[in-house]
């Protein structure tokens, strides 16, 4: 039985190949990470003398190793707040890596954890970004800096004075968005091996991207780049965004390989994953909306403090400014101001995460859409369909500088209020508060962004500063399609894929390309930086594959066919011009009777180079790079098209809050995406149905909890609440397709979707079942625990 | 710790002791220090990588084995447990690679995963049951899985997969439902 995925044969009989399954190399020893206790202190002295005596013990690596044996990883912030892959001087947040012990297993290794001997001076600790700006007496984490400011840009698109002025009403909402993460079933892995003879350092690991960090690894060890080979599995074991967070754990088993002496592998464990991985940032943010009676949105003011944790990490601050293009959302406004500081705390460090900026900012201005429109006693639904960009604006520059591809946004609220039947909704739910039911119904709409444009990192400098660095810009994406003598073909993808069925997709399209059966081309995932053509943007982050990845694998099979073309009109004795390709074969046009099979044209190519037209080069080995024209360098007005395409979301639930409990019931979700033409309408749905339910979890169930002093709360998978099977809600998807005119096949990204939107329609929805109790939702995730006691308060002033 | 392996009494939970199992019908002879983890043996000590660690504390449900018949998470249990056990992994499911189960065969029409790492542990805990439950509803499948986490597909496609396997649809056939 044909199976859907190509994938799936290996995967559902356990012969995938991931991380911990490779043989790498001979005599492979474990590690074993120490990590602070405290959430901040300053390391007096480490004593590692009782676990280098333990028997199978090998080395232990400190902070004071590493600070001599490496560089900090290069950042937006030159010179300050260095960042080692260990603890030098400090300790910053609870979790942070300490020493690293290698021995003979990892049972000795962790054993041996036990017998070092750390004097910590504890020191006080912040874990509120906005406190930590903004009270004189918090604690300042990074001396050199002197401030917990990292980075603070203000942006001023339009006229948002003139725009406030003029606004018949105004709304403002403090919101707080929590630190959350997509927790990938399979935690991070790393087998690091120092060939001291040739001084080369090999690093297999589940690292997806991008691989604009190999260089940053690179630097950090002072080791030249093309003496660092990246290795990856072809399966990973789910991604979103948080492996690409691996690298310093990257640099950090590296260095314990050289300094040990021997290949050194390091598995983490769930607990280390959720204290020391990676997250979204949580965010403190204050919203303010000015528009007109009718409901016409004039102008946003945004103060944001973004919480980072103990240090800077790369990409970050993407999480502040990889939406910048999208910042309007699907809104016509142009006035906006952007107040954002990224500040550092004694948190853990964040990083790319599913939607990696997105829901923090549908969070925040689907709140005050709907506050404005209830307070213009408008209906939300149609308050957003007097802002949202008509079909006929495309392409659409927005005032941030996004590049909006295609989209009609009308017809998906259309479509959503007819699939939900909005009106039978609002009956109902007019008959439930008569009989005292808290049911509500709520919107969020957004801008899906994908394929990042490597320029948006500068956003983080000043435009005076930027003109004294080299730019940054592209989305590129490379595919290496090899044929061999018997027309069997070979793909290599560099899109690191860790779930998202790029195999297949990409079978399916260079069989189409290509006319050829599926089973003739096998696709190779995973990467080897050694060996196969990679770039700085390679890999799987921001939704790249379904715009620039399956581009990027068409138009490569394209250059492939018209090299074949040439070899077989030469053959044929014919103008390239005059040969058409049919069902597998060339053939002169009007003489059918002459024509060369596919893999008799590849077969010359390999075997007889002396029948290959004048200048073609023998064998079919064909590399392509695809970028996007659209993806720019930041102009002198801190504008910039930060992604490359965008899709959009239309959302809408109906939620029921339980008076005597406080838990929100989620009776039912809809969205309508337009995200151009879905390739696979089945995995698109995987997909959406995937980050539908990450969303859902930062809305309701999970966080990365502190308490006040930076104790961590959460290290389990017992208090950090994955929705399970009994949690998630029936959602209803449709589709509006409008086609890209920027990718090959008018596809976009659609991975991130969902899980933009879905905070804030939760959020939006149970503020409107407890409208009648004056009590709104500005803070996630809304726990039982959260929602009783606003119960209890309402109640009580009641 | 290396203190601890002073005393007798110490030295006897650090002595690896011989064990056999059965593990996917073959007869496996081991030696296993009383403190190894099944999981660990199972992938490292008999290379059936195929059973997949998430949590090691018992959450997450992807080293989901049958243990004499019965889902058991393999992270929360000692080699030296299984002496004498009859173990089946997910390499054992299926009788070739060619020759899928029509319960892995409907997760991959359902699209029921995606990067596949829970997928081991989902198909034990659904195989173990449709062996009990033949036909089970719609929640049935829900409850019985619920200590099995997936990041990637949110449940829907997996419900779907079992229930078309079990030739169910959803809402219990005769005799099929416990609820």
């Amino acid at each position: 039985m044909d199976l859907y995925r190509v994938e799936d044969r290996r995967l559902l009989t356990g012969h995938g190949t991931f991380l911990d399954d490779l043989s790498t190399v001979p005599n492979v020893h474990h590690a074993a990470i120490l990590r602070s206790p405290y959430p901040h202190a300053r390391i007096r002295n480490i004593d590692a003398s009782k676990a280098l005596a333990m028997e199978g013990v090998d080395a232990v690596l400190t902070g004071r190793d590493v600070a001599k044996m490496s560089r900090p990883f290069a950042s937006a912030l030159p010179r300050q707040a260095a960042y080692y892959s260990l603890a030098v001087d400090k300790a910053r947040f609870v979790g942070e890596p300490i020493a690293v012990v290698v021995a003979k297993d990892r049972y000795l290794a962790e054993d041996a954890l036990a017998l070092i001997d750390v004097d910590y001076e504890q020191l006080p600790a912040v874990v509120d970004p906005e406190q930590a700006v903004i009270d004189p007496d918090a604690p300042i984490l990074h001396e050199d800096v002197g401030t917990n400011v990292a980075l603070h840009r203000t942006l001023r698109y339009g006229d948002p004075e003139e725009a406030f002025r003029q606004a018949d009403v105004v709304v403002k909402r403090r919101l707080r968005f929590p630190k959350y993460g997509s927790t990938p079933l399979e935690t991070f892995g790393v087998v690091a091996a120092w060939n001291a003879a040739e001084d080369t350092l090999t690093i297999w690991s589940n690292f997806h991207g991008p691989f604009s960090m190999h260089p940053v690894v690179a630097q950090a060890l002072g080791i030249p780049s093309n003496k660092l080979r990246f290795i990856v599995p072809g399966d990973i074991g789910g991604g979103f965004g948080i492996k690409t967070s691996i690298y310093p754990y990257l640099a950090l088993i590296g260095l314990a390989s050289r300094f040990s002496g021997v290949p050194v592998k390091w598995i983490e464990d769930r607990q280390e994953n959720l204290m020391a991985s990676s997250s979204g940032t949580d965010r403190v943010s204050e919203v303010e909306l000015a528009a007109a009676n009718d409901g016409t949105i004039l102008g946003v003011r945004m103060k944001i403090y973004d919480n980072v944790g103990g240090y800077f990490r790369p990409p970050e601050p993407g999480c502040t400014f990889r939406p910048l293009g999208n910042y309007v959302g699907g809104y016509s406004f142009r006035n906006l101001d952007v107040d954002a500081y990224i500040v550092f705390t004694n948190k853990s460090l964040t990083g790319p995460n599913r939607g990696y900026g997105c829901p923090h900012l549908y969070f925040g201005l689907e709140r005050v859409v709907d506050e404005m429109a209830h307070k213009l006693g408008l209906d939300p639904a149609e308050v957003r369909r007097r802002n949202l960009i008509p079909k006929a604006a495309f392409p659409y520059r927005t005032p941030t500088g996004g590049l909006y591809d295609a989209g009609d946004y009308e017809a998906c609220l259309d479509t959503l209020l007819e699939t939900a039947d909005y009106e039978g909704l609002r009956r109902m739910q007019a008959d439930a508060r008569q009989h005292g039911r808290l049911v509500g119904i709520g919107f969020a709409f957004g801008v899906d962004p994908s394929v990042s444009n490597m320029g948006y990192v500068d956003i983080a400098a000043t435009p005076e500063e930027r003109k004294r660095r080299r730019p940054k810009s592209g989305a590129t994406q490379g595919t290496t399609i090899q044929v061999d003598d018997l027309g069997k073909v070979t793909v290599e993808i560099s899109t690191t894929p860790q779930g998202q069925s790029h195999e297949t997709m990409v079978r399916r399209h260079i069989a189409q390309e290509l006319g050829i059966p599926e089973v003739d081309i096998t696709v190779i995932s995973g990467m080897d930086t050694a060996t196969r053509s990679w770039t700085i943007p390679s890999g799987s982050y921001s939704s790249r594959f379904a715009s620039i990845g399956i581009s990027s694998a068409v138009v490569t099979a394209r250059k492939v066919l018209e090299k074949l073309g040439r070899i077989a009109a030469h053959q044929l004795e014919a103008d390239p011009s005059d040969v058409e390709y049919v069902d597998g074969n060339f053939r002169v046009k009007g003489a059918p009777e002459r024509s060369l099979a596919f893999r008799h044209a590849a077969g010359i190519a390999h075997w007889d180079p002396a029948s290959l037209p004048p200048g073609t080069d023998p064998g079919i080995y064909v590399t392509h790079f695809h970028t996007m024209p659209t993806a720019l360098p930041p102009d002198d007005e801190d504008r910039v098209n930060s992604s490359n395409t965008y899709g959009f979301m239309a959302d809408l639930c109906l939620v029921e809050v339980d008076r005597e409990t406080g838990e929100v019931e989620v009776k039912k979700y809809w969205g309508v995406h337009d995200s151009g033409v879905i390739l696979d309408h089945k995995i698109a749905e995987g997909q959406i149905q995937g980050s539908f339910v990450h969303g859902l979890g930062g809305a309701m169930y999970e966080e990365m909890a502190y308490d006040e002093d930076g104790a961590f709360l959460t290290g389990t998978f017992m208090d950090y609440l994955c929705p399970t099977f009994l949690e998630v809600p029936p959602l209803e998807t449709r589709y509006v397709e409008t086609p890209s005119p920027f990718t090959v096949l008018g596809s976009k990204g659609i991975g991130e979707s969902a899980t933009e939107t879905v905070p804030a329609c939760i959020a939006n929805a149970v503020t409107d079942a407890l409208r009648p109790l004056g009590i709104e939702v500005n803070e996630l995730p809304v726990t039982p625990t959260k929602v009783w006691n606003w119960l209890q308060q309402a109640q009580s002033e009641a | 710790m290396a203190e601890m392996r002073t005393g007798h009494l110490e030295d006897a939970l650090f002595e690896a002791r011989e064990i056999a199992c059965t593990v996917n019908g073959k007869l496996y002879r081991a030696m296993a220090e009383p403190r190894r983890l099944l999981s660990d043996f199972i992938r490292e000590d008999l290379d059936l990588k195929g059973t997949h660690v998430g949590c090691e504390h018992g959450v997450c449900g992807a080293c989901t084995i049958l243990f004499n018949g019965q889902p058991a998470r393999s992270c929360l249990m000692f080699a030296v447990q299984a002496d004498g056990a009859e173990i089946v992994t997910v390499e054992g499911l299926a009788r070739s690679p060619q020759q899928l189960t029509r319960l892995q065969e409907s997760f991959s029409q359902e699209h029921a995963l995606q990067c596949g790492y829970c997928t081991p542990g989902m198909l034990i805990s659904a195989t173990a049951l449709l062996s009990e439950n033949p036909s089970p509803t719609d929640s049935e499948v829900r409850h019985a899985m619920a200590g099995q986490l997936c990041r990637c597909t949110g449940y829907e496609q997996i419900v779907r997969a079992v229930l078309a396997a079990a030739d169910s649809d959803g809402k219990g056939g005769e005799g099929g439902n416990h609820a």
